[in-house]
C-alpha cells in the first residue's frame, strides 16, 4: 500500500466535497437544520397548554382550583365554559387538549369534608401530552387536597411520593436532544456523503479514471472510507462544541470514551453508506436508498421513543442499527458518567456491524467492477 | 423557382448569461426553404443557444430573430406551433415505446386523427422504425433515438426543421441515413437547420453559419469560404517519417497549417507564400481545399510543431517490443457477445486505432485493454504485464484519457495535478517539477485556482492530457480524445501526440472521428464485435477504391468496409 | 379541440412513464408501506413494559401487598430487592428506568398512622418517559392507597380526587394518533418529492425542452403535471387507510367524504411545492435535498404530528403556520379518531386551499416557456 497514492486519494476526496456545491449543501443543511429545528422542536415536552374550565359550583374551592390551575406552568390560558355543550365542542375542535368539569356539589362537599370528585375530559389525540397533562393536574389537586377541612385531618395519613430525576433533575428535553443530535447528524451527514461518493463518481465518468490508474481496489475503498469518518467526527466535535456552550448540557464522563466509540460508529455508518453507493448506478439512487436507510434507522433508534416499546417481533431490526447503541454512549458519556465496561458493551455491537457492512461494501464494490 | 424566402432572419443576435463572456455576439445570418444550412463549430461556440433563441425557449439580450415572419420575443407560441425541434437528446420519454411516443408529440402538436395512421406509417416506413413500433426509447440504440427524434420532430409536416447536432454519437451509416431523409424534405420546401461540430459535414451544406466562441465566423455557402484557401492546400507525400517531417514543416515560414493524413501530410500555405523545402523523394501537389483548411486559416492557422512536453522525457528504449497486445479477446454480457476474439499486436512507438460505430465492441475491447473490464477469455498484455495477473502494476505504466471530460470539475487545476500526481505515486521533487512543468508547458497560471468544470474546452482538454501524462506512462490509451473541440486545440492535441510517439510513446486511440483515424499508424475496424479489417489508413483506402470512387475518403471505407461486412454476415445466414 | 387533446395526452404520457418507473414505485409504492409499519409497530410512545425495580427495605404484609400491586400493574416490568444501590448502577446503565424505595419505616408509619413516603428515583436522560414513568408510579400507589380505604372503610382518601377521561382514544394508544400522521406524510412524499424529481428528470434529460417547443401551454404542462399525481396521491391514500384500519385496528368514526376532502385540499400545496422546487432547481439532486427539507422534515417535525407545537419556541411556533402538513394532521386524527367536525375540517380545508393556490400561482409563474 503506497502512503503517497492514499493521501492523495484522502486530499481529493475531502476537496471534492467541500468544493462541490452540492456537497456543501450536504455538509450544511442537515446539521443547521438538525440544531435549530430539532433541538428547539423535537419536544414532547407539555407547555402552554390552554384548559377549559366548567364550574357549575362558583363556590370557594372550585375558584381556588381554578385559580391554581391557571397559576402552574404548564398552563398558559384557562377559559371559562358556560356549558357542558361548549367543553364538547372546545375538545372536540381542540382549542384546549383538556376540559375540568367542577360539579355543582363540589364546595360544599369539600367544606363538609367529604371526598369529592373532579372530571377532567382530556384529548386523547394527543394522548401522550393529555397524560403528562393529567398527572400535572393530579399533583394541583393532590397539593390542593392538603388545605381542605379533611386534608388537614388526614394529612398524616397519606402516603407522600417523593420523586427525583437522577441525571436530568429538571427533565429538561435538550439534555435529552442535544445528545441524541450528536450520533444521527454523524448517521445523517456521513451515510449521505458515502453514499453519494462513488455514485457521483461514476456520473461524472471519473470512476473510470481512477480504475486505470495504479491504485489497488482496497486502496479506493481505504480513500472512500476514511474521509467521511474525517467529516463524521468533525461535526461530532461541532455538536459536541454546541451542546457545551450553546445549549449547556453537561458533560459528565470522559470524551475519550466517547471518542473511541465514535470511531466505530462512524466505520459502520461510513460502511453502509459505501454498500448503498456501489449498488447505485447514479446519485439520484444513493439519495433514495440512503433515505430508506435513514428512516427507519432514526426511528427505531431510541431517538425519539424508547426502543423497548417497539414489540419484540421488530427488536431484531434495532439489534443491528448502530445509532440505538451509540445513542446510549452518547448520553451515558454526557449525563451518566457511563463506566468503560458499559461503552465497551455497546461498542461491540457497532464493531461487529461496522465490520459486516464493510465488508458487504468491498464485496459488493468489487463484484460491480465488471 | 423564385429565390428560396427567408425563413430565419438574425439580425446582430447576441446572449449574454450572468457574468459569463457573452455566449452570441452579434450574430446575423439567414436559413432559407428548401436548402440546409449548417451550423457549424466546435463545442461551446453557441449553436445550441442559437438554436433555442429561434425555437422562441429564450429570449435574446439583443438584436433580433424573426422566425418564420414572427418575433420570437413576442410571438414565440406562433413559432412552436409551426417548427419542428429536435433537441441534442432528442427530447424522447425513455419510459415510453416508439409508437407512444410518436401519439404523444402527435396530440401535442394537434395532428388531427383522420391523418394520423398515414402519417405514422408514412414516417416509420422513412425511417425505418416499423419494427420497433412497440419498443421503448429507452432501449433503442443511438441511431434509432435519433431517427425517432426525427419523426417526432416532423409529424406535422412543419416549415422549419431545427436540428441539434443530430450527429453527435451516431455512426457514419446512421449519419448518412438521416442526412438524405433530411434532403428529402428540402425538397419539399421544408428550410432545414443542422447543427454540427463536425466540419466535414459543413461542406455537404447548402450555406453555412460558423460560429466559433458565439462570433459569426462565416456566413454563406461553403464554396465561398473554401474559396478563400484555394490553391494554398498541398498534399505531400513520400516523406518517409510523416510525423517528425509535420513537425519541422509547420515551423517553416509560411505554412499555416499541417495535418497528418494516413501516410500523407497536407500543408496550408500562408497566401502568396512559397513552397517549403522538402527533402528528396517527397511529391507535393496542390489538392482540393476543404472547409476545415478554410476555418484554420480564419482563425490564424494552426500551432506550431514543438512539444516541450516530449522534449522534457526521456526517449524510451528504441526496440520492437509489443506494448499492446490483445490475444483472442472476449466479451460476454449474459447471452451477448459485445466483442468476439480480438487479437492485435501494437509494437513501440506506434498509433494504432480501434474505429468503429457505437455499441460495436471498441469501447468493450479498449476496456479490456485498460483494465476495466474482465475479459470472459483470452489475455489483454500492456507492456508485456498480463492484466489478468499484475494488472495494478500494468495500469502505473500507461496514461488514460476519456472523451467525456473526466476530471474532477470542483477541483481546481492544481488539484487536479497533485491528485493524479498523487495517485500514480509521485511524491516530493518529481511532484513538484512534473505539475510544474505542466503548469508551464499548458499555460495553466492564468485558471489555476479555477474548478475545472469552468474552464474552457480547450482547457479542460489539456488538463486531461496533463493528468494522462503526469507519470510519463508507457503507453497511452486515448478514448475518442478531440471529439468536438476546435480545430486548433485538436492539432495542438496530436501535435504533443506525434512527439511522445516519436519519443517510443506507444498510443491505443479509439473514435468514431475520421479525422483522429487518419493520424493512426494502423487501424481495426470493430463492427458486431469482431474486427472485420485491419491495416493502415491508406491500406484501407485503397481496398475500396473503386472506378467509381476512386479516392475514398476514410468514412467512404468506414462506410464500404461494413456495408462489406453486413452482406457477408447474410450471405452466411442464408 | 387542440387544447383538451394535449392535456389528455400529457396526463396519460405521465401515467404511463409512472407506472413504468422504478423511483415512483419506490416512493410511492414501498415508501409508504415502510413508514406505516413502522409507526404502526415500531414507534410507540406507551410505556406499557417500563423496567421498573421495586427496592423494599424491610418487608412486610403490608409492603408485599403494595408490591403486588406494581407487580400486577400492566404498565411495569417490575424487579424486586432489598438493596437501592444493587439497581444504581442498572439505573445509569439503562436497563432499569426507575427506582421505587419502600423504606424501612414504611410499615411502621403506615400502621402508626402517620402516613409513609415513598421514594422514587427516575433516569431523567429522556424526559418524557421520565414523567410517564413517575406519573404511572404516582398513579398506581394512589390506586393501592383508594383501595385499602375502601377495603378499611375509611376516609383516608383523597379529598379532591381527578378523574381523567380521555375521549377518542380510552385505550391510550399511541398508534392510534400516529398512523393517521403518518398518512399526511405519505401524501407529502407523493406530492412533493415524487412530483419534484419527476419533473426536474424531464429537465435534466432534455424532454422539458422538446415539449416546451411545441404548441403546449404552460398551463397545460402544469395541468398536466398535477392531474396524475394528484389522483396516485390520493391512491396511496386510500391504500394506507386501508391498511391502517385494517392491519392496525385504528378506528375510522368520521366520514369517507370528510377524509377525501381534507386529502384533496392537502394535495394541492403539496403538489404545487413539488412543481415549484422541480421548476426552480431543474436538477434532481437539488429538488430530492430541497423537498427531503422544506416539505418532508417539517410535515414530520412542525406539524404536531409527535411533537408538540405549543411546546416549541415562538419563533418556531410561526414557522409551523406555514406547513400545511400543521393543518391537515389534527384534522386528519379527528377523522380517524373522532367523527367529522366540519368546524374544524372547514378551517383546515380554507388554509389548504389557501397555500395550495398560493404555491401553485408561484409554481406557474416559474413554468414559463422560457428556459433561461
Amino acid at each position: 500500500m503506497s502512503l503517497t497514492r492514499l493521501l492523495a486519494l484522502i486530499l481529493k476526496e475531502l476537496l471534492a466535497v467541500m468544493r462541490d456545491p452540492k456537497g456543501r449543501i450536504v455538509l450544511i443543511a442537515p446539521p443547521v437544520m438538525q440544531l435549530l429545528i430539532f433541538s428547539t422542536a423535537a419536544t414532547l415536552e407539555v407547555r402552554n397548554v390552554d384548559v377549559m374550565v366548567l364550574d357549575q359550583d362558583h363556590g370557594h374551592w372550585s375558584e381556588e382550583l381554578t385559580a391554581r390551575i391557571a397559576g402552574a406552568p404548564t398552563v398558559k390560558r384557562v377559559l371559562p365554559a358556560d356549558s357542558p355543550d361548549m367543553l364538547r365542542r372546545a375538545i372536540e375542535e381542540r382549542s384546549v387538549i383538556a376540559g375540568v368539569w367542577i360539579g355543582s356539589d363540589f364546595t360544599r362537599r369539600v367544606t363538609a369534608g367529604r371526598p369529592a370528585t373532579v372530571q377532567v375530559i382530556l384529548d386523547g389525540r394527543r394522548s401522550n401530552a393529555s397524560q403528562i397533562l393529567a398527572s400535572y393536574l393530579g399533583e394541583i389537586a393532590t397539593r390542593l387536597s392538603l388545605e381542605t377541612p379533611l386534608g388537614t385531618q388526614i394529612t398524616g395519613q397519606l402516603i407522600t411520593v417523593e420523586p427525583r430525576n437522577w441525571f436530568n433533575a429538571n427533565l429538561a428535553d435538550k439534555w435529552f436532544m442535544v445528545p441524541n443530535l450528536i450520533a444521527s447528524i454523524a448517521l445523517l451527514v456521513g451515510l449521505i456523503v458515502t453514499a453519494l461518493s462513488i455514485a457521483r463518481e461514476r456520473e461524472l465518468g471519473t470512476f473510470d479514471q481512477l480504475m486505470v490508474s495504479p491504485l489497488r481496489v482496497h486502496e479506493i475503498l481505504i480513500g472512500k472510507v476514511v474521509p467521511p469518518m474525517i467529516i463524521g467526527l468533525g461535526h461530532i466535535t461541532l455538536f459536541i462544541l454546541a451542546a457545551l456552550l450553546i445549549f449547556h448540557v453537561p458533560l459528565r464522563g470522559s470524551l475519550g470514551l466517547l471518542y473511541g466509540s465514535a470511531v466505530f460508529y462512524l466505520a459502520a455508518v461510513v460502511g453502509i453508506g459505501l454498500f448503498i453507493s456501489a449498488l447505485s448506478m447514479t446519485q439520484q439512487q444513493a439519495i433514495l436508498g440512503a433515505f430508506l436507510f435513514l428512516v427507519p434507522a432514526m426511528l427505531l433508534s431510541g431517538f425519539a421513543t424508547p426502543v423497548e416499546n417497539i414489540p419484540s417481533w421488530l427488536q431484531p431490526l434495532c439489534d443491528i442499527n448502530p445509532l440505538r447503541y451509540f445513542l446510549v454512549v452518547v448520553r451515558g458519556v454526557f449525563l451518566k458518567d457511563i463506566g468503560v465496561d458499559e461503552v465497551i458493551r455497546q461498542t461491540i455491537p457497532i464493531a461487529l456491524i461496522a465490520a459486516v457492512a464493510l465488508t458487504a461494501a468491498a464485496w459488493l464494490f468489487r463484484r460491480r467492477m465488471e | 423557382m423564385s429565390e428560396p424566402a427567408d425563413l430565419v432572419v438574425l439580425e446582430g443576435v447576441t446572449k449574454v448569461f450572468g457574468d459569463a463572456p457573452p455566449a452570441l455576439k452579434d450574430v446575423s445570418g439567414t436559413v432559407r426553404g428548401g436548402e440546409i444550412t449548417g451550423l457549424v463549430g466546435p463545442d461551446g461556440a453557441g449553436k445550441t443557444t442559437l438554436i433555442r433563441l429561434m425555437t422562441g425557449l429564450m429570449e435574446p439580450t439583443g438584436g433580433t430573430l424573426t422566425v418564420l415572419g414572427h418575433d420570437t420575443r413576442t410571438d414565440a407560441a406562433a413559432i412552436q406551433s409551426a417548427i419542428g425541434y429536435m433537441p441534442q437528446r432528442f427530447g424522447l420519454y425513455e419510459d415510453l415505446t416508439v409508437g407512444e411516443n410518436m401519439t404523444l408529440y402527435a396530440d401535442l402538436r394537434g395532428l388531427p386523427q383522420a391523418e394520423r395512421e398515414a402519417v405514422f406509417d408514412e414516417l416509420l416506413t422513412f425511417t425505418d422504425l416499423k419494427r420497433f413500433t412497440a419498443r421503448r426509447a429507452g432501449h433503442l440504440s443511438g441511431g434509432m433515438k435519433q431517427k425517432l427524434g426525427l419523426a417526432c420532430a416532423l409529424l406535422r409536416k412543419p416549415r422549419l426543421l431545427l436540428l441539434d447536432e443530430p450527429g453527435v454519437g451516431v455512426d457514419p451509416i446512421s449519419r448518412r441515413d438521416l442526412w438524405a431523409m433530411v434532403e428529402d424534405l428540402t425538397r419539399e420546401g421544408i428550410g432545414v437547420l443542422w447543427a454540427t461540430a463536425y466540419l466535414e459535414e459543413a461542406e455537404a451544406c447548402d450555406r453555412v453559419l460558423l460560429l466559433n466562441e458565439g462570433e459569426a465566423l462565416f456566413a454563406g455557402p461553403p464554396a465561398e469560404m473554401t474559396g478563400r484557401v484555394q490553391g494554398r492546400v498541398y498534399r505531400v507525400e513520400g516523406i518517409g517519417a510523416r510525423r517528425t517531417a509535420l513537425a519541422h514543416l509547420v515551423d517553416e515560414a509560411g505554412v499555416r497549417d499541417g495535418v497528418i493524413q494516413g501516410e500523407a501530410i497536407r500543408l496550408l500555405l500562408a497566401e502568396g507564400a512559397e513552397r517549403p523545402p522538402l527533402p528528396d523523394g517527397a511529391r507535393i501537389e496542390a489538392t482540393r481545399p476543404r472547409f476545415e483548411d478554410a476555418f484554420v486559416d480564419r482563425l490564424g492557422g494552426g500551432p506550431g510543431g514543438h512539444s516541450a512536453i516530449a522534449a522534457a522525457q526521456d526517449a524510451f528504449p528504441d526496440d520492437d517490443a509489443a506494448m499492446i497486445e490483445a490475444d483472442g479477446l472476449t466479451k460476454r454480457f449474459g447471452d451477448f457477445t459485445a466483442a468476439a476474439d480480438i487479437s492485435f499486436k501494437v509494437p513501440r512507438g506506434e498509433i494504432f486505432g480501434l474505429l468503429g460505430p457505437n455499441g460495436a465492441g471498441k469501447s468493450t475491447t479498449f476496456k479490456m485493454l485498460c483494465g476495466l473490464l474482465r475479459p470472459t477469455s483470452g489475455t489483454g498484455r500492456v507492456a508485456g504485464i498480463d492484466l489478468s495477473r499484475q494488472a495494478a502494476q500494468a495500469r502505473g505504466r500507461l496514461g488514460y484519457m476519456a472523451q467525456k471530460f473526466s476530471l474532477y470539475g470542483d477541483l481546481s487545476i492544481q488539484q487536479n495535478l497533485d491528485f493524479f500526481a498523487g495517485v500514480y505515486g509521485l511524491s516530493g521533487r518529481r511532484k513538484r517539477t512534473r505539475t510544474g512543468l505542466m503548469r508551464e508547458i499548458f499555460d495553466f497560471d492564468r485558471h489555476a485556482g479555477q474548478p475545472a468544470k469552468e474552464l474552457p474546452l480547450g482547457l479542460k482538454q489539456r488538463l486531461a492530457l496533463a493528468a494522462a501524462l503526469m507519470h510519463e506512462p508507457e503507453v497511452l490509451f486515448l478514448d475518442e480524445p478531440t471529439s468536438g473541440v476546435d480545430p486548433i486545440t485538436r492539432r495542438e492535441f496530436w501535435m504533443h501526440i506525434n512527439a511522445l510517439v516519436e519519443k517510443g510513446v506507444t498510443v491505443l486511440v479509439t473514435t468514431h472521428f475520421m479525422d483522429e483515424a487518419e493520424y493512426c499508424d494502423r487501424i481495426s475496424l470493430i463492427y458486431r464485435g469482431r474486427s472485420i479489417a485491419l491495416g493502415s489508413p491508406d491500406e484501407l483506402k485503397r481496398r475500396v477504391a473503386s472506378p467509381d470512387q476512386p479516392d475514398p475518403t476514410m468514412e467512404d471505407a468506414f462506410v464500404a468496409l461494413v456495408k462489406e461486412a453486413d452482406a457477408e454476415r447474410e450471405e452466411e445466414a442464408a | 379541440m387542440n387544447a383538451s387533446r394535449r392535456f389528455v395526452a400529457l396526463v396519460r404520457k405521465e401515467g404511463t412513464q409512472a407506472l413504468r418507473d422504478p423511483s415512483t414505485l419506490l416512493i410511492a409504492g414501498v415508501l409508504p408501506f415502510i413508514l406505516l409499519f413502522l409507526f404502526g409497530y415500531g414507534v410507540s410512545l406507551d410505556s406499557t413494559h417500563t423496567r421498573l425495580a421495586v427496592v423494599v427495605e424491610a418487608p412486610s404484609p403490608l409492603t408485599d401487598d403494595l408490591l403486588a400491586s406494581f407487580t400486577a400493574s400492566s404498565y411495569f416490568d417490575v424487579t424486586t430487592g432489598r438493596d437501592r444501590r444493587a439497581y444504581e448502577g442498572e439505573l445509569v446503565a439503562g436497563r432499569v428506568r426507575g427506582i421505587v424505595v419502600v423504606p424501612q419505616t414504611f410499615t411502621a408509619d403506615v400502621a402508626a398512622g402517620r402516613g409513609g413516603t415513598v421514594q422514587m428515583i427516575v433516569d431523567g436522560t429522556d424526559p418524557n418517559t421520565a414523567s410517564l414513568v413517575q406519573a404511572y408510579t404516582e398513579g398506581a400507589i394512589a390506586n393501592w392507597q383508594g383501595m385499602r380505604a375502601t377495603e378499611r372503610g375509611s376516609d383516608a382518601t383523597q379529598p379532591i380526587n381527578l378523574v381523567p377521561r380521555y375521549w377518542y382514544n380510552a385505550e391510550l394508544t399511541s398508534r392510534n394518533f400516529l398512523v393517521p400522521g403518518s398518512i399526511a406524510i405519505v401524501m407529502t412524499l407523493v406530492g412533493t418529492l415524487l412530483t419534484s424529481l419527476v419533473l426536474a428528470r424531464e429537465w435534466e434529460r432534455g424532454t422539458m425542452e422538446a415539449i416546451m417547443a411545441t404548441p403546449v401551454t404552460a398551463f397545460e404542462m402544469l395541468a398536466g403535471k398535477v392531474l396524475p399525481y394528484f389522483v396516485l396521491g390520493l391512491v396511496a391514500m386510500t391504500v394506507c387507510v386501508v391498511l391502517a384500519v385494517g392491519l392496525f385496528g385504528v378506528p375510522f368514526r368520521g366520514s369517507v367524504v370528510a377524509l377525501y376532502a381534507l386529502s384533496a385540499a392537502f394535495l394541492l400545496p403539496a403538489l404545487g411545492q413539488g412543481l415549484l422546487i422541480s421548476a426552480v432547481t431543474k436538477n434532481q439532486f437539488l429538488a430530492s435535498q430541497l423537498a427531503l427539507l422544506s416539505a418532508f422534515l417539517p410535515a414530520f417535525l412542525l406539524s404536531g404530528f409527535i411533537f408538540e407545537i405549543q411546546s416549541m419556541p415562538q419563533p418556531i411556533r410561526w414557522l409551523t403556520y406555514l406547513v400545511p402538513a400543521r393543518y391537515l394532521i389534527p384534522s386528519l386524527q379527528t377523522v380517524f379518531l373522532a367523527g367529522d367536525i366540519w368546524p374544524m375540517f372547514g378551517r383546515a380545508i380554507a388554509m389548504l386551499l389557501l397555500f395550495g393556490a398560493l404555491f401553485l400561482g408561484l409554481a406557474a409563474r416559474a413554468t414559463k416557456k422560457r428556459i433561461d
